[in-house]
């Protein structure tokens, strides 16, 4: 055994179960790693004092017989997750410096399963961004480069810091949510696994709010089989939480290894627009491939309304947030610059905490919603989300899983596409109608651009129905042989 | 008859409609579990969800849907099995969370109304528009620091009903008549207490003024009015405003203004044009509210007797006037009150004796009927006395003077001054002989035709047997005995 962080939870959990690994050790490892890494800049606040004192305890547990899903299993948890004690920023400046005095519902389940928290990790200012280009605590780089160019490239957003430290070992899995593609994009782009469950599925209590009704918490790691174990350790109905689901969890990692024969994959013909490259093509093909031999039936099924699917997202999520992210006005917690007035003070505080795109969009949410706007914009994007919802289902009377791309391209440089927030939003065209439909989507990698870069698929399901897409997943990726990032 | 102001171009009608936010009774807020009481200390009360902390995310209380739904049926309204809530979203420092959670085009409660009594006697009917729930804010307090302004947010997402009438209003006096007949369904529903001193009952008064038969013309909006003294004030103010500026030229501009109770006027807080825009929009983090009919059912079978069809019980069942009736139904522990006296006995003689001498009491000594001194057992048990001839009407009325100041027994009374009526005949006649013989000059005046003479002998029989002989006996007595 080279290095610990190289393996997958399930297999750490092996060796833990035998007693031939502790949580402090592997936790060490994980602490090495990070202090290494640091230049990837995948953590916000690293905790290693904390993470020692929570593998301490989850070696004990193990000792007494008291072993948990994840016990002694070092996580990186996204800094939009309310962590008590330990400052959570929403990667932006109106929030550095605050420590949440509670604990967010998601978190809350996996420390009950026994997994160890290693530190935030970086993200998008308050999940906003396709590239982790817009956390206020700087760029994350992603560990892949592209063939003989050292230029470092993006890890996808917004959940980067959380994709590029499971890509790169610095964690054997992460939380990550997901708006309208912020796990399963970054997913794709650092060659890891990621599943954005049902809506509903998880809770949202103490989860930093982007956009409501789309937001959902979901697991990165580096296998199907460690996403359908952590997504059961996370998941769960939470009274505190209204739109959570009071659904029974089921036991993902039973449909790890199950067959497939039968089963009947849909592919969207709206989702081959012109231009798309031969790579992502050839990705596809290749996975809808591996699936017919495996048994699966492919059918083609239509998803008409799909062209209207990012403009849709882009007036409800925006609306949404520029209401949710009212309550940081500098007067209960978080930044505050002072001004002569109330207004004053209002206008200083969100002028210096929040970035450039979190103003956009709290500009385009506040005009959508305004008097007279409301009808052109809201009104028609809601009608449209039912449209775009229907699809689905009607697509769901033929197939009993979607396979698409996850992300129209691999990987893009750091500082490329910012200077047009349209090129940047067109990243998650493949996982936004996903998203408006509430349905599961799952990342996985399925091999490499012509430049070396991973290039993944996503899986989308039916609701409450992660189970097939892990199937699916599970005999994808057992066919790709995708060799990760450690193995290179 | 119809309130009409007079104005130089002749008499102007005015329409109110008013907004009434009602704070729901309920131990916890509408969407977090922390305590309402009023009076606490400031910020006690409140919880991660009231300071609208990062992450954290409403849930619906079901004790104050249940109330809202109570209060819905109360006012004979129509109620949603399908609502949706809404944010309206403005920044205040009191406004954790930039927005308040409220309800805009789908309220819990649809069309109802209520029946109002005038003081002149006639009734009226007010058309409820909607009954909405939603979060009450903090409270800003601008005079605790020289440059700081104080927040305390006890008061943030306590669960309030706003109860919109239709413009159905005419007069100060019905605008007042409703605010009262509107509190008194809301106590007897307990669904709110209506302490308007404590706010939890405050208006939004909407006025404007017409020419008989025209359209209604441009409203403002009086904000926050916390008495419904103040409510009708304001309407007075308001109109004569309004018709000073129709009749100078002017045109009233719709605007939100303040009433000012200490000047007597009511002055702009903001016009349409400074209005905020609410971006009302379905908020994401609720649900739509479905409720099951048996939900509804359930909570209609519980409703109380309430003060309409109370009133029309005491007509019907203790021959009450309506007038009677209504001012006994107004808050129902006084027509718990009237009726535990009036059970067995003469009905309008329990109504007179509650409605005037202990309304009279508890109103001079600033009593209420709860705290009342003479309990409504000894109420009876003094119409008792009457009834049965051992008290006069005089002496009834010392014996309740001294109930109100001991809270004592009639009967403990009655014993203890030997305030008794005689009825003894013997007793009397020797009274009576004793006045005869003390004015024999008198008696022969009265024999030989001055009849008149008559008064004074039972004033004086009265006066020697200390008030306490029965007046009737006495009567009949003294004429046999003058007549020789």
């Amino acid at each position: 055994m080279s290095d610990v962080t190289h393996l997958t939870m399930t297999e750490a959990l092996a060796l833990l179960g035998k007693g031939e690994l502790t949580s402090v050790d592997l936790t060490k490892a994980h602490l090495a790693g990070m202090e290494q890494a640091r230049s990837l800049n995948a953590y916000i606040t690293e905790t290693p004092e904390k993470a020692l004192a929570m593998a301490g305890e989850s070696d004990k547990r193990r000792k007494a017989g008291q072993a948990g899903l994840l016990e002694g299993i070092p996580l990186a948890i996204k800094d939009l997750f309310c962590t008590e004690g330990v400052q959570t920023t929403a990667g932006s400046h109106i929030l550095q410096g605050f420590k949440p005095p509670y604990e967010s519902s998601v978190t809350t389940n996996l420390w009950n399963q026994g997994a160890v928290m290693l530190g935030k990790a970086n993200l998008d200012e308050f999940a906003m961004g396709s590239s982790n280009m817009t956390s206020h605590y700087g760029a994350v780089k992603n560990p892949w480069k592209r063939k003989g160019d050292e230029r470092d490239l993006v890890p996808g957003g917004s959940s980067g810091g959380s994709a590029a430290a499971v890509a790169a070992c610095l964690a054997m899995g992460a939380t990550g949510t997901d708006t309208g593609g912020s796990i399963r994009q970054p997913a794709a782009f650092c060659g890891i696994v990621g599943i954005k469950p049902t809506y509903g599925r998880c809770s949202r209590f103490g989860i930093v709010a982007f956009a409501s009704s789309l937001d959902q918490a979901g697991p990165m790691t580096r296998t199907v089989g460690d996403a359908a174990l952590m997504l059961k350790a996370m998941a769960g109905h939470d009274p505190k939480d209204s739109t959570s689901a009071p659904q029974p969890v089921p036991d993902f990692t039973k449909s790890v290894g199950a067959s497939i024969k039968g089963m009947k994959v849909g592919v969207p013909k709206e989702y081959r627009p012109d231009g798309l490259s031969a790579d992502i093509i050839g990705a596809w093909d290749k996975g809808l491939a591996w699936l017919k031999e495996a048994g699966a039936e492919i059918v083609e099924v239509s998803l008409p309304h799909t062209k209207y699917a990012l403009a849709t997202y882009y007036i409800v999520a925006p609306a949404e947030a520029s209401s949710n992210l009212a309550r940081y006005d500098g007067v209960r917690f978080g930044l505050r610059v002072p001004g002569n007035s109330l207004d004053e003070m209002y206008m200083k505080t969100r002028a210096e905490g929040f970035g450039r795109e979190v103003k956009r969009r709290i500009l385009i949410g506040t005009y959508v919603l305004s008097a007279g706007y409301y009808d052109a914009y809201y009104a028609k994007a809601q009608k449209l989300r039912t449209l775009i919802a229907s699809d689905f289902s009607q697509a769901f009377e033929t197939a009993d899983v979607l396979l698409t791309p996850t992300a129209p391209t691999p990987a893009f440089g750091l500082g490329e596409n910012l200077d047009d927030p349209i090129t940047m939003y067109l990243n998650d065209v493949f996982t936004i109608p996903t998203s408006l439909a509430g349905l599961p989507g799952l990342s996985l990698p399925v091999g490499l651009s012509s430049d070396g870069l991973p290039l993944g698929l996503q899986l989308i399901g039916r609701p409450f129905d992660e189970e097939t897409v892990f199937k699916a997943a599970h005999v994808m990726e057992t066919a790709a042989q995708f060799k990760r990032w450690e193995a290179r | 008859m119809a309130y009409l102001i007079e104005g130089d171009t002749g008499p102007w009608e005015i329409v109110v409609g008013l907004e009434v936010h009602a704070q729901v009774v309920s131990n916890a807020k509408l969407f977090s579990g922390a305590a309402t009481a009023f009076g606490a200390d400031p910020n006690s009360q409140v919880s991660f969800v009231d300071a609208a902390f990062p992450g954290m995310l409403p849930v619906i209380n079901e004790m104050c849907v249940e109330q809202a739904v109570r209060t819905g049926l109360g006012l004979k309204a129509q109620i949603n099995l399908e609502s949706v809530f809404a944010r309206k979203n403005y920044f205040y420092a009191d406004l954790p969370q930039g927005y308040q959670i409220s309800q805009y085009e789908k309220p819990l409660v649809g069309e109802g109304e209520v029946i109002v009594d005038l003081p002149d006697g006639r009734s009226t009917v007010v058309g409820i528009e909607r009954l909405h729930v939603e979060q009450d804010a903090g409270k800003s307090m601008h005079d605790q620091h020289p440059s700081k302004s104080c927040i305390d947010l006890n008061r943030s997402g306590v669960a309030l009903m706003e109860i919109v009438s239709r413009p159905d209003i005419r007069s100060p006096d019905e605008a007042g008549a409703y605010l009262r007949k509107l509190r008194s369904i809301l106590r007897y529903l307990g669904t709110c207490d209506g302490n308007m001193e404590e706010g939890s009952m405050r208006a939004d008064v909407n006025v404007s003024v017409r020419k008989s038969g025209e359209d209604y013309r441009t409203r403002c909006e009086i904000k926050n009015v916390n008495s419904v003294r103040f409510v009708m004030q304001s309407i007075e103010v308001e109109a004569r405003r309004q018709i000073e500026l129709y009749e100078s030229g002017g045109t009233v501009l719709q605007e939100t203004r303040l009433f000012d109770p200490g000047k007597g006027e009511t002055r702009s807080m903001r016009s349409k044009e400074h209005a905020h825009d609410y971006r009302y929009f379905p908020d994401p983090d609720l649900l739509p509210l479905k409720l099951s009919p048996d939900f509804v059912a359930k909570i209609k079978a519980s409703l109380p007797e309430l003060p309409d069809e109370k009133k029309d019980r005491f007509v019907r069942d203790y021959g009450l006037t309506p007038y009677d009736a209504g001012v006994l139904v107004v808050d129902r522990a006084s027509a718990d009150f009237f009726e535990s006296v009036a059970k067995g006995r003469d009905s309008k003689l329990a109504a007179n004796w509650v409605m005037g001498d202990l309304f009279g009491a508890l109103n001079s000594t600033g009593k209420t009927i709860d705290t009342s001194p003479v309990s409504a057992a000894h109420l009876g048990e003094l119409i008792d006395l009457i009834t049965d001839g051992t008290l006069s009407g005089r002496l009834a009325k010392d014996v309740f003077a001294l109930m109100v100041e001991s809270g004592k027994a009639p009967s403990v009374l009655v014993e203890e001054k030997g305030l008794k009526q005689v009825t003894d005949t013997g007793a009397i006649e020797a009274v009576i002989d004793q006045v005869m013989a003390a004015n024999a000059d008198k008696v022969a005046e009265y024999r030989s035709g001055k009849d008149k003479l008559f008064g004074f002998f039972v004033g004086q029989v009265m006066k020697a047997s200390g008030g306490k002989a029965n007046p009737g006996v006495v009567n009949d007595l003294l004429k046999s005995k003058l007549a020789g």
